[in-house]
């Protein structure tokens, strides 16, 4: 009986998450568009029903309906899964984030958090290097110089600065003494992480845009250069599975961001559901700023921010974060 | 046959057919699928023997950072599949005498404790007690092989030096 | 030192000036409320215009056909019994066109000419097939008052050979005298 129970919850909350995901992403495309045109003095879309609201649904729509192309001289089957990897892996990174406190229902007390796993933190770097083989072989598999171009880009980039995203949370690892990600929260309780590991957060926050491939670091998108890169060749709702990944792995990282360094759901007076939206969407909005500010660096600039300033400052951080520890 | 048991046999054949099919492929980027594949079987089984720790490490190192690495080379490259030749029996000898050796080890092992009555049971290895065991009971291991890795770090560095100079040389010599 | 204060510096400039931006009136034009009223040599629909006596100024030369990067003129000329040419059918298809106004350039009787009026979209692209007679129009466009018969060395009802616009005297090949 209880086992049933607890299966029926899990149900539930897998569902309760990934609509929730889905939603929140296309609402987020939308929000980035209104912001960004009013970054650069525009509306923004505001045709598809008040304000826009349903932009979303007209453009998921259109989506579906189009046709999905496959080039001939494409490697089937890893041109049809490709992007499939992209949206499955930024979904599945929500499995471990803790989006609030455990609530008790019927007397039984239910985490707010899909699978409480003591290596979660390891959990989510695996799961974001895998996300760069969605690039890859959607670049190779498509056999078009511009999505082959994409491709390289991305996997030259994603395992680049997978590194210093690793590398900028050891630190946090270390204060909190868990790579469960509820504990890390839990270690908040105080002061969230971001007052004492301010260089930490800057180096995640870069390297967090570099990997979901934002616009200082939209290489392998590149349009001006190479269409549009690794998805050049995709159309219809395979397009749209590259482009839902996006937005799922920019709520994903405004969510670590949240949970590393700024307290999770913690918060006054709202319930932490509310709070942790709060963050996720601060973050989101910080980064389409930066898209609407800053130009894409060039690829030696990128190599060069990646290797030899974000890497040796993480690297000083651990080690200084470890002698304070210590002491 | 408990429930572990036969996800145990499932990830073991899993495994083997990926692997198989992964040194037979012509075309390499399937060559490398086929082995992240594997690799994340071999993940999932350490999962399953009660070290998420090693699980994650396996698929962030192996699968998410070599594999990458290799897939990268191969983009960059665009060997032709066609183009490669069949290994001849010279290169096949060694490869198929150790083979042949480790099956015979493992024939002998699986003779020698019929039965086989080692259970598997499914215990719990937290990172932390992983941690503290590396480095306590294995510390001068570990040292020994960051120590190796330093080398071919530097020695890299040294390579990288050499080549750059000589570039820059040729590219002096152009201008 | 110096170069890393100044690029926070920069970046901090546009993070401001961006900001700034959030709280200026947008400029767009929304297009279906405000419609911006287009220069007159704005290319879009094409008209066959008429001389300023009403004629169609359309000789169906073909030049106009010729030269069309996207071959999506037709047409088919005829001659009235008093000499003047005219097309008995003329078709464009703009679904094809690319509004590049070379027809424009090319017509020797400044019939054909592009006009700003853009809104022509359809859903069925036969539609934007335009015949002669959605292509005529009842005034002479750009070139209001040109006239081709009153300048070309043909014989019609305007003038007679030598009574043309800058043209001289039939020269009497019969005769020497200056
Ligand atoms: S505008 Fe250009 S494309 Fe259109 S009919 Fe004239 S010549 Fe052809
Ligand atoms: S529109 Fe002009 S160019 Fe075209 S056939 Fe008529 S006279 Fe000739």
């Amino acid at each position: 009986m209880d086992w049933i129970v607890g299966f029926l919850v899990l149900i539930i909350k897998l569902a309760l998450v990934l609509g929730g995901l889905l939603l929140l992403a296309a609402y987020l495309v939308l929000l980035e568009r209104k912001f960004l045109g009013r970054l650069q003095i525009r509306y923004g879309p505001n045709r598809a029903g008040p304000f826009g609201v349903l932009q979303p649904l007209a453009d998921t729509i259109k989506m579906l309906t189009k046709e999905d192309a496959v080039p001939e001289a494409a490697d089937r089957v890893l041109f049809l899964l490709a992007p499939a990897v992209v949206a499955a892996e930024a979904l599945l990174i929500f499995a471990v984030v803790p989006f609030g406190t455990s609530v008790t229902l019927l007397g039984k007390k239910i985490p707010m958090v899909i699978t409480d796993l003591n290596v979660g933190l390891l959990f989510v770097f695996a799961l974001a290097s895998l996300g760069v083989y969605g690039v890859a072989l959607g670049g190779w598999a498509s056999n078009s110089k511009y999505s082959l171009l994409g491709g390289i880009r991305g996997a030259a980039q994603m395992i680049s600065y997978e590194l210093s995203l690793g590398l900028s949370l050891v630190p946090i690892v270390m204060l909190a003494r868990s790579f469960s990600l509820v504990d890390i929260v839990r270690a908040q309780a105080n002061y969230p992480f971001i007052l004492v590991q301010p260089v930490s957060f800057t180096i995640f926050f870069i390297s967090a845009m570099a990997e979901t491939k934002r616009i200082p670091f939209d290489l392998p998108e590149a349009e001006n250069e190479l269409g549009a890169g690794y998805h050049t060749e995709y159309s219809g709702m395979r397009f749209g599975l590259f482009f839902l990944g996006e937005y799922v792995n920019l709520q994903v990282f405004g969510a670590l961001v949240a949970v590393f360094f700024l307290g999770g759901w913690r918060g006054p007076i709202l319930p932490p559901v509310v709070w942790f939206l709060v963050k996720i969407l601060a973050v989101s909005i910080l980064m389409i700023w930066v898209r609407g500010t800053l130009p894409r660096l060039r690829y030696d600039q990128l190599m060069h921010l990646g290797w030899k300033v974000l890497i040796p400052v993480a690297l000083l951080n651990i080690v200084i974060t470890g002698a304070v520890l210590l002491l | 046959m408990t429930l572990y048991g036969i996800i145990f046999y499932i990830l073991a054949a899993v495994i083997v057919i990926a692997t198989g099919l992964a040194i037979t492929r012509r075309n390499l980027v399937h060559a490398v699928i086929y082995l992240i594949i594997s690799f994340f079987g071999s993940a999932m089984l350490y999962f399953l023997f009660g070290a998420p720790l090693l699980a994650a490490l396996e698929i962030i190192i192996y699968a998410g950072a070599i594999m990458v690495l290799f897939l990268f080379i191969i983009m960059m490259l665009r060997v032709d599949p066609t183009a490669l030749r069949r290994p001849s029996l010279r290169h096949w000898l060694p490869a198929g005498i150790l083979g042949i050796i480790y099956l015979a080890v493992a024939a002998l092992v699986v003779i020698t404790d019929p039965g086989s009555q080692a259970t598997l049971k499914t215990a719990m290895a937290r990172p932390r007690a992983l941690g503290q065991f590396l480095f306590q009971r294995y510390w001068l291991s570990v040292e020994i092989i960051s120590f190796l890795l330093l080398i071919a770090l530097i020695g890299a560095l040294y390579l990288a030096r050499a080549f750059l100079k000589e570039s820059r040389e040729q590219s002096e010599g152009e201008l | 030192m110096k170069s890393a204060w100044e690029a926070v510096a920069a970046l901090a400039t546009g993070f401001a000036t961006t900001f700034k931006h959030l709280f200026r009136k947008p400029i767009t034009e929304e297009y279906p409320e405000y419609k911006r009223p287009l220069p007159e040599r704005t290319r879009a629909v094409i008209i066959l215009t008429r001389d300023p006596d009403g004629g169609e100024r359309c000789v169906a030369c073909y030049l106009c056909s010729a030269t069309c990067p996207v071959s999506c003129i037709s047409m088919q000329s005829a001659e009235r019994e008093d000499g003047r040419r005219y097309a008995s059918w003329f078709r464009i298809n703009f679904a094809r066109c690319i509004y590049c106004g070379l027809c424009e350039q090319a017509c020797p009787t400044s019939a054909i000419q592009l006009t700003p009026y853009f809104e022509t979209c359809e859903r069925d692209i036969l539609k934007l097939v335009y015949e002669k007679e959605d292509l005529l129009v009842d005034h002479g466009g750009k070139d209001n008052e040109y006239n081709f018969y009153k300048y070309a060395g043909v014989v019609t009802k305007v003038g007679d050979k030598g009574a043309h616009i800058k043209e001289a005297e039939p020269v009497d090949i019969k005769s020497n005298l200056p």
